[in-house]
């Protein structure tokens, strides 16, 4: 039989309060690494919310209070001993709408290397390396090879957004949050992200909060249903489409409400 | 032909008549606001013309001011400009940059911005009397006894370009931090939350991505502080201002004139005493003075106007 199965993330109960407002209630999960997993549910159901408890994103506001474990590589990601900067390398985030910041597509690139290295360590050379291989990556290599320097926040939104992805590898992360990565694109980017998404699994592991149940049923290995702060299903994507346990789970895919 | 369904009523028309009336009375009320400032610059540069020359922005005052030129007066403001601006920018963007980018929000940020509006709105005289008491009457004796020695008073500091300068940035500080933080405010979270999510951290978020997206807004902020430094006279009155001081005519003397521990003249209150101190002022002279002022002023508001259509149309997002 097969190897046993890795868990890139396992969670233990964790509960988050925004202020007095419970956002997550003793959500328990694993995800399984190299896989593609999805979180649906309807609005405010905490599945952005439980996404940026994964690198830890959630804490910039300090109104929100986190409780419980989130094991990452094996290691509780709210140690005392945890250096957010690591964590942040290890667990890339694509948001909703393409953040490229507005410096050079090059510079986007490079950014994650400058800021973690000594200048004398990144060398031309090693940088030039570094976009060509993030950008061949995300097939945008052939299209922007002529424009390396060009205004990021000038691309097209499909561009764009790849562009968001490519800028992460170079830290070499284990991990990629998408935050409703397609919300902002046509049906064209849409599919292109979703390809780049099947290429990358299997290097990465990839944590995708979805809106679109069709796009979560095409595009993901892996299907968590949330609601009301609970974690309320979590199986292959094809059984929880076609056989559902809990009858929640059943009429939010079929549409009653959400 | 049938009858138009959406042919308007009596009452519609009547009804936009009337908007179209309001209208214009709004319209005239702003064209109202652009009259007396056309009025005032025509008079006064109507009459100035005469006396301006490059002679006239040249030479030094003569004669209590009644002949010569503006040249002694128009140095010292602009000494004044440089320090006023070289102690509070450094100050005030470090301090909008703490406020906007670190603190937390809290109560006490909202009091220290509270605090910061509201000392914008002090009267510049208040600030003044401030000036003559910190820095004329408590941190000059202190300067003095270190640097000077009590039997000779010519080596002693007065006041002066510094403890002018002081002044004139203690009055503009607040109107540096609200245009800072403004400028600050303005660059999109989203460009904040991409670099903490590549794991920068604070600084360098500032430093590659908040600051130099915000630098036209905040230069902006710099640059109109310096028409208030210069036009302003209640401030320096007490600190430093003088209405004559010899100057040289020529030679290092005339570009460096003063010392930071003596008095200066300055433009506003170079105008201010010639308009109404001295009698039998030439009408020329005292127009001449005001149009250079105003002059001095418009030239920098409108550097400051290109500097910032220039760095706005090099970013974009």
């Amino acid at each position: 039989m097969s190897a046993p199965v890795q868990h890139c993330i396992t969670t233990k109960d964790v509960c988050l309060w925004y202020a007095k407002f419970q956002a997550l209630i003793n959500v328990t999960v694993n995800i399984k690494q190299g896989k593609i997993t999805s979180l649906i549910g309807p609005s405010g159901c905490g599945k952005t919310t439980l996404l940026r408890c994964f690198n830890r994103i959630n804490e910039r506001y300090d109104y929100v209070t986190t409780r419980g474990e989130i094991k990452i590589l094996g290691k509780n990601i709210y140690d005392e001993d945890v250096s957010l900067i690591e964590l942040r390398k290890k667990v890339g985030m694509v948001f909703q709408r393409p953040n490229p910041l507005p410096i050079s597509v090059y510079e986007n690139i490079v950014f994650g290397l400058r800021i973690h290295h000594e200048r004398s360590a990144t060398k031309q050379s090693v940088l030039d390396e570094a976009v060509e291989k993030a950008l061949t990556e995300v097939r945008l290599w052939d299209d922007l090879k002529d424009r390396l320097d060009t205004k990021a926040t000038t691309l097209q939104l499909e561009q764009q957004q790849k562009l968001c992805i490519a800028r992460l590898l170079p830290l070499k992360p284990d991990i990629i949050l998408m935050d409703e990565p397609c919300s902002a694109l046509d049906v064209e980017g849409t599919r292109a992200i979703e390809e780049l998404m099947f290429e990358l699994k299997g290097r990465y592991s990839i944590v995708i909060v979805t809106h679109n149940m069709a796009q979560a049923r095409r595009a993901s290995d892996e299907c968590i249903f949330m609601l009301m702060g609970e974690l309320v299903e979590h199986t292959r994507t094809e059984d929880l489409f076609l056989t559902p346990k809990n009858p929640k789970t059943a009429e939010y895919i079929e549409g009653r409400y959400g | 032909m049938k009858e138009n369904p959406f042919a308007s009523t009596q009452f519609e028309r009547r009804k936009f008549r009337r908007a179209n009336l309001n209208k214009w009375i709004m319209f005239s009320f702003c064209a109202a606001l652009i009259i007396p400032l056309i009025a005032i610059l025509v008079d006064i540069f109507v009459k100035a013309a005469p006396v301006i020359s490059l002679d006239y922005l040249w030479l030094n005052p003569a004669n209590k001011g009644k002949e010569g030129g503006l040249w002694a007066p128009l140095v010292g403001t602009f000494y004044l400009v440089i320090g006023s601006l070289t102690l509070v920018a450094p100050v005030g963007i470090l301090a909008a940059i703490y406020l906007n980018e670190y603190a937390k929000e809290g109560i006490l940020n909202r009091v220290i911005g509270i605090a910061v509006t509201s000392l914008a709105g002090v009267p510049s005289i208040v600030h003044g009397l401030f000036g003559l008491g910190a820095f004329v009457l408590v941190m000059l004796p202190a300067v003095n006894s270190v640097i000077g020695s009590p039997n000779d008073r010519a080596s002693n500091w007065q006041a002066g370009l510094l403890t002018a300068s002081l002044t004139v940035a203690v009055m503009n500080l607040p109107v540096i931090i609200a245009s800072a933080r403004e400028a600050l405010g303005g660059v999109p979270q989203s460009f904040r939350e991409a670099c903490w999510n590549l794991g920068a951290t604070r600084w360098q978020t500032i430093r590659t991505i908040v600051l130099p997206n915000s630098l036209s807004g905040i230069l902006t902020g710099v640059i109109l502080t310096i028409s208030r430094a210069a036009g302003e006279t209640a401030p320096i009155l007490f600190t430093g201002v003088t209405f004559f001081k010899f100057v040289a005519d020529a030679g290092w003397e005339k570009i460096f004139p003063y010392n930071p521990g003596e008095p200066f003249m300055a433009m506003s209150m170079h105008l201010n005493i010639i308009s109404n101190q001295i009698s039998q002022m030439p009408e020329g002279m005292k127009y001449g003075s005001a149009a250079v002022l105003i002059g001095l002023i418009l030239f920098v508001n409108s550097f400051a106007i290109i500097l910032r259509v220039w760095l706005r149309g090099r970013k974009r997002w």
